[in-house]
């Protein structure tokens, strides 16, 4: 085995190259020590983002190998094909620099499908008790785990060729506080994410249940919203229309 | 897609399923039995269940698809969404009158 890994990084925004750089190969290695290597030690101009470095805070997310990984908890030995890594930014976001993508446009997407948690209580009521074996309770659990890293969101064909889509991330959100007991919004949450680019603008590919790093399944999230949402309309609690602001 | 787009082209399709298990039931009877055009004619000529079986038919069927062609459209295509809900109705509406002429033919007496 060579001592040292072929690591090419992609620099510049939208527009840009894959730079080669020789990084030295370790038996514990994670993606982001590759990058944090080159950045430290080869070329201190490198852009990229990480905060936690141990898979909570989600800021770490690249495009490795053509993949969509977190990058802090991806160990080179498990990824690296033919003594090389590709590392690029995440796709589906727009470039700011090499690594580091604008996520503004993903978290505007949580906003538009309603994903503030809407209070009903004041802290002089009563806690509102919830039945850990409840369904609500068993389906927001499953989905609650997101840490917002973006990869389903690069991971999705559909936010590729449409740009209204809200996305599994925005939408996975929406479905915990689809079924939470205490929240208060859910006719305004459902009449968004029913809109067109909501959750009826997925076509169940998975790939964002097959790329998310905490075994989510966002397109179950999204599955439920369908139903739920047909029964809203159905009821007559919503009415279908676009998405606020969009053509 | 919104919601009552979803609803309309599940709702469509479920309505279709049944149906076409009957028709392909219908085929497999009438190869089985060998019979032939002016027989399948003589039978459902008049026939008023036929008529509505397959006049319903056209109808969802050519909901589900103009929906589902609207999708391709609005998806892949520069038109835009109300550009392909145009284009996707004008199909629906040929699907419609090709569908119902269709079925003029073989069941009116």
């Amino acid at each position: 085995m060579s001592s040292d890994l072929k690591v090419f990084l992609w620099r510049g925004a939208q527009a840009g190259h894959y730079q080669a750089f020789a990084v030295p190969l370790r038996e514990n290695q994670t993606v982001l020590d590759v990058v944090t290597y080159v950045q430290r030690h080869l070329d201190p101009t490198l852009a990229y983002r990480f905060a936690c470095r141990v898979g909570v805070c989600g800021s770490c997310a690249m495009t490795v190998n053509g993949r969509p990984r977190w990058t802090c908890r991806t160990h080179v030995s498990k990824v690296v094909a033919d003594g090389g890594l590709e590392i690029g930014p995440l796709e589906n976001l727009p470039v700011i620099k090499d690594l580091a993508t604008d996520m503004s446009r993903f978290f505007e997407k949580w906003q538009e499908a309603k994903g503030a948690f809407v209070p009903t209580k004041t802290r002089h009521d009563e806690i509102e008790a919830i039945a850990p074996a409840s369904a609500p309770r068993l389906a927001a659990a499953a989905a609650i785990e997101c840490i917002n890293c973006g990869v389903c969101h690069a991971a999705c064909d559909t936010v590729r060729w449409n740009e209204s889509y809200l996305g599994p991330a925005a939408l996975n959100r929406a479905w915990t506080l689809v079924n939470d007991a205490r929240d208060g919004g859910n006719r305004e949450r459902l009449s968004a994410v029913a809109a067109a680019g909501g959750c009826h603008a997925c076509h169940s590919h998975q790939s964002c249940q097959e790329h998310c790093p905490q075994s989510l399944n966002p397109t179950a999230s999204i599955a439920g919203l369908k139903r739920r949402t047909a029964q809203a309309w159905l009821r007559g609690e919503i009415k279908a229309r676009r998405l606020e602001g969009k053509a | 897609m919104n919601v009552a787009l979803y609803v309309w082209q599940r709702a469509t399709a479920a309505v279709m399923v049944p149906m076409i298990v009957v028709h392909v039931a219908v085929i497999f009877y009438a190869t089985r039995h060998g019979l032939g055009g002016a027989d399948i004619l003589a039978r459902t000529g008049g026939s008023v269940g036929w008529g509505a079986f397959y006049a319903l038919f056209v109808v969802a069927a050519s909901i589900h698809a103009a929906i589902g062609v609207r999708n391709v459209l609005a998806e892949w295509s520069r038109l835009g969404d109300r550009g392909a809900g145009i284009a996707a109705s004008a199909f629906g509406l040929t699907l419609f009158g090709l569908g119902l002429r269709a079925v003029v033919a073989v069941t009116l007496p």
